[in-house]
């Protein structure tokens, strides 16, 4: 056994199903002869075969609408979306076909959407999107958001065998990254979606957080114990829906303050949700005000220094929570 | 396929065109009374089209209809009373109250929803299509969609994937003159929408959709073509739309000499005119048939109003499917209960969009609905007798 990647933990989930269920295929643009822009899929073709790993045209709706369509048929279907940012082109197949064709009509729809999110990468405006509170708001969407190596195989896994529309948002600052590098188990494993994992404990405050940001907040927790003597807990969601509103409850319940750390921008964000649960259902709990970090309400910009000004780093998040920690 | 052009089948033709007509009749009415709450939607002058094209298909085809596609729902199975129960909104439509129109559907009888969101069910086609091809099945889709649709991005997406991928669809657009009130002339720049398969590598014809021989000639060779593997074809069938885009559109846009010039191509009176002439049709056979369709509509309309309203209590409910195996549909033993996507998990029980029917056909002796599935099992005796 050898230590993989964030990336090579999504391959492995994706060759695994389709070698465990003959139902289970894949399409999108590149993800064929070139392997997907990023090479989650190199060697698929080879092995699966060019019907079920399909070059699709430049061409989101089709892509999504086939998958609805296999899925409808019993088929498992995992559309790639090239850049996550993509997926507004097939954003009416979601929100219109997808999301609401079970409640509707009593027919599951069982396929995963999933592709390259979030920035860190100098991919501009167009290819570093965090798109989770459009689908966040929709019903009949599953959405999770892999922060680890472990997950990202094991959250894929679930999702793919999930009988609803479920949108996998992997992170591709976190693809590669040498940290993340993990030995994973040799059974077949899965993590169930919604459910949140403690990644650090602590009785002073909680960060919840998902995704890339589950890192910054790790390193701003250790800071904080190491500066200011904090206890700091870190609450990675890993599912935003279905929601773990029990271990969000549980957690804020004991440290009584709650900092929220999203990458996605501030308004209307996840955040906000979190806030009023918390807001709603522990509100004679809380020793201090909800607190957001989160991206400006602006998009999201190319230039390193834009860039860098414009994503929640270590940094902010000390500063929110010695604020918090201090009320 | 289908039934050849024979007497019979063209008498199961002219009844299916009649029930359309007479349901969607009998749908006004109810709207102008008040208990259809929300938009009604016809399609007066498409029955050759609708009927016509579906009459063409087989067991295991699939039709990815729109909303004015009544004649295609009713020839593959489709429930009147299901139909009624979804226009009433009542808590036993195939939605549970939860979407109206003919939005409905029954996966494993081969009949996709629709939604509101015209031309994107084309791309819903083609993953029909790719299961079909990828399950090496020798099965076909008849996905439709207006001359609307035609200009949105998922016709061109759909068309171009399906052709790369050689899909056996059958893309039949219904050029009914208007997007609600926006003319041809103001829609698109060419003279035949069917010209637009130049542009995929794929066959393309039109045809006059208010004849419903030149329509079964057409789709026929379309479903040979797609059903043979060399992917998929488009047809335009050219009709109209006499009435306005919905019972609260009074149309007034349309030019009234145009109106009275399609009035006059009325594709039942057409198909009656030539069914009498080669003495198919006679005035004892009409008379029955017509007996029967008044009861196969009265009974829709029965049930539907003694079918309970839907239920506020369940309001949030079936939002998401349970966990558990999934069938790959049409494959033996895909409606075994143990998975999830074999009975409507919602109810616990058959899918109802087309289940109400086989009930009617049964309680009431009124023909098997979908030639696709019983064969073409209604002789002229049958339709005269009953």
């Amino acid at each position: 056994m050898s230590e993989v990647t964030y990336l090579e933990a999504i391959s492995q989930a994706i060759r695994e199903e389709m070698r465990r269920d003959e139902a289970v295929f894949l399409l999108g643009e590149d993800v064929g002869s070139y392997g997907g822009a990023f090479k989650v899929s190199a060697g698929f073709l080879q092995e699966f075969g060019p019907e079920r790993v399909i070059d699709t045209p430049m061409s989101e709706a089709a892509i999504i609408g086939s998958a609805v369509g296999a899925a409808l048929m019993g088929m498992r279907p995992i559309a790639e979306m090239q850049f996550i940012d993509f997926i507004a082109s097939g954003f009416d197949q979601i929100i219109n076909m997808a999301s609401k064709m079970y409640w509707r009509a009593g027919m599951p729809v069982p396929m995963v959407i999933r592709g390259p999110s979030g920035g860190g990468t100098k991919g501009g405006p167009f290819h570093s999107a965090s798109p989770e509170a459009w689908f966040f708001h929709t019903p009949g969407i599953k959405v999770v958001v892999p922060a680890t190596t472990y997950d990202a195989k094991g959250l894929l896994k679930a999702a793919i065998r999930d009988n609803n529309p479920v949108l996998y948002l992997e992170h591709k600052l976190l693809y590669r990254m040498p940290e993340l590098r993990e030995e994973l188990p040799e059974e077949d494993y899965i993590v169930p979606l919604g459910k949140a994992i403690i990644r650090r404990e602590g009785e002073d405050m909680t960060i919840l957080t998902y995704g890339a940001m589950v890192h910054q907040s790790l390193r701003a927790a250790q800071a904080l114990e190491e500066e200011d003597d904090l206890e700091v807990e870190v609450l990675d969601l890993r599912s935003l829906t279905p929601l773990d509103h029990e271990a969000i409850l549980e957690s804020v319940k004991r440290t009584n303050k709650v900092l929220i750390v999203h990458e996605d921008t501030l308004t209307g964000g996840i955040g906000a949700e979190l806030a009023a649960i918390l807001a709603e259902d522990l509100f004679e709990y809380l020793d201090g005000p909800i607190t957001r970090v989160a991206a400006p309400d602006a998009p999201f910009p190319y230039a390193p220094p834009l860039e860098a000004a414009y994503l929640p780093d270590e940094e902010e998040i000390l500063t929110a929570a010695r604020k918090l920690a201090a009320y | 396929m289908g039934l050849g052009r024979e007497r019979e089948g063209w008498l199961q033709i002219y009844y299916y065109m009649r029930l359309t007509r007479t349901m969607e009749d009998r749908t006004r009415t109810l709207f102008l009374q008040g208990r259809i709450v929300g938009g009604v939607y016809t399609a007066q002058g498409h029955e050759a089209t609708t009927v016509g094209a579906a009459m063409m298909l087989g067991e295991g085809d699939f039709i990815v209809p729109q909303h004015r596609d009544l004649g295609m729902h009713l020839v593959r199975g489709s429930s009147p009373r299901a139909v009624m129960c979804q226009w009433l909104a009542r808590g036993n439509s195939p939605t549970l109250g939860r979407d109206g129109q003919l939005h409905i559907g029954d996966i494993h009888h081969g009949i996709v929803p629709s939604i509101s969101m015209l031309g994107e069910s084309l791309p819903v086609a083609c993953g029909i299509g790719l299961t079909m091809k990828m399950r090496q099945r020798s099965t076909i889709v008849l996905a439709s969609l207006g001359d609307g649709a035609a200009n949105t991005g998922p016709f061109h997406e759909a068309l171009n994937f399906a052709s790369v991928q050689k899909l056996p669809i059958v893309f039949l657009i219904e050029n009914n003159g208007y997007a609600y009130s926006t003319p041809n002339k103001t829609e698109f720049a060419i003279e035949n929408l069917s010209d637009r398969a130049q542009a995929y590598g794929i066959p393309g014809e039109a045809v006059d959709g208010n004849d419903v021989l030149a329509v079964t000639e057409a789709v026929e060779r379309a479903v040979e073509h797609a059903r043979s593997g060399k992917g998929p074809a488009l047809i335009e069938c050219k009709t109209f739309r006499v009435r306005g885009h919905s019972e609260a559109d009074k149309a007034d846009y349309v030019p009234k000499d145009l109106l009275a010039e399609w009035l006059k191509k009325d594709p039942i009176q057409r198909f009656e005119e030539y069914l009498s002439e080669k003495g198919i049709l006679t005035a004892e056979e009409k008379a029955r048939i017509e007996e029967k369709v008044r009861d196969v509509v009265d009974d829709a309309v029965r049930f539907a109003e003694q079918s309970p309203a839907a239920d506020a209590e369940t309001v949030a409910d079936y939002v998401f499917a349970p966990d558990g195996p999934i069938a790959i549909i049409g494959e033996p033993g895909a409606d075994d209960p143990h998975y999830v996507n074999a009975l409507d998990t919602r109810t616990g029980k058959p899918f109802t969009t087309v289940s109400g029917a086989q009930a009617i056909a049964q309680g009431r002796g009124l023909p098997a609905s979908s030639p696709g599935r019983g064969g073409h099992s209604l002789t002229p005796e049958e339709v005269g007798r009953r």
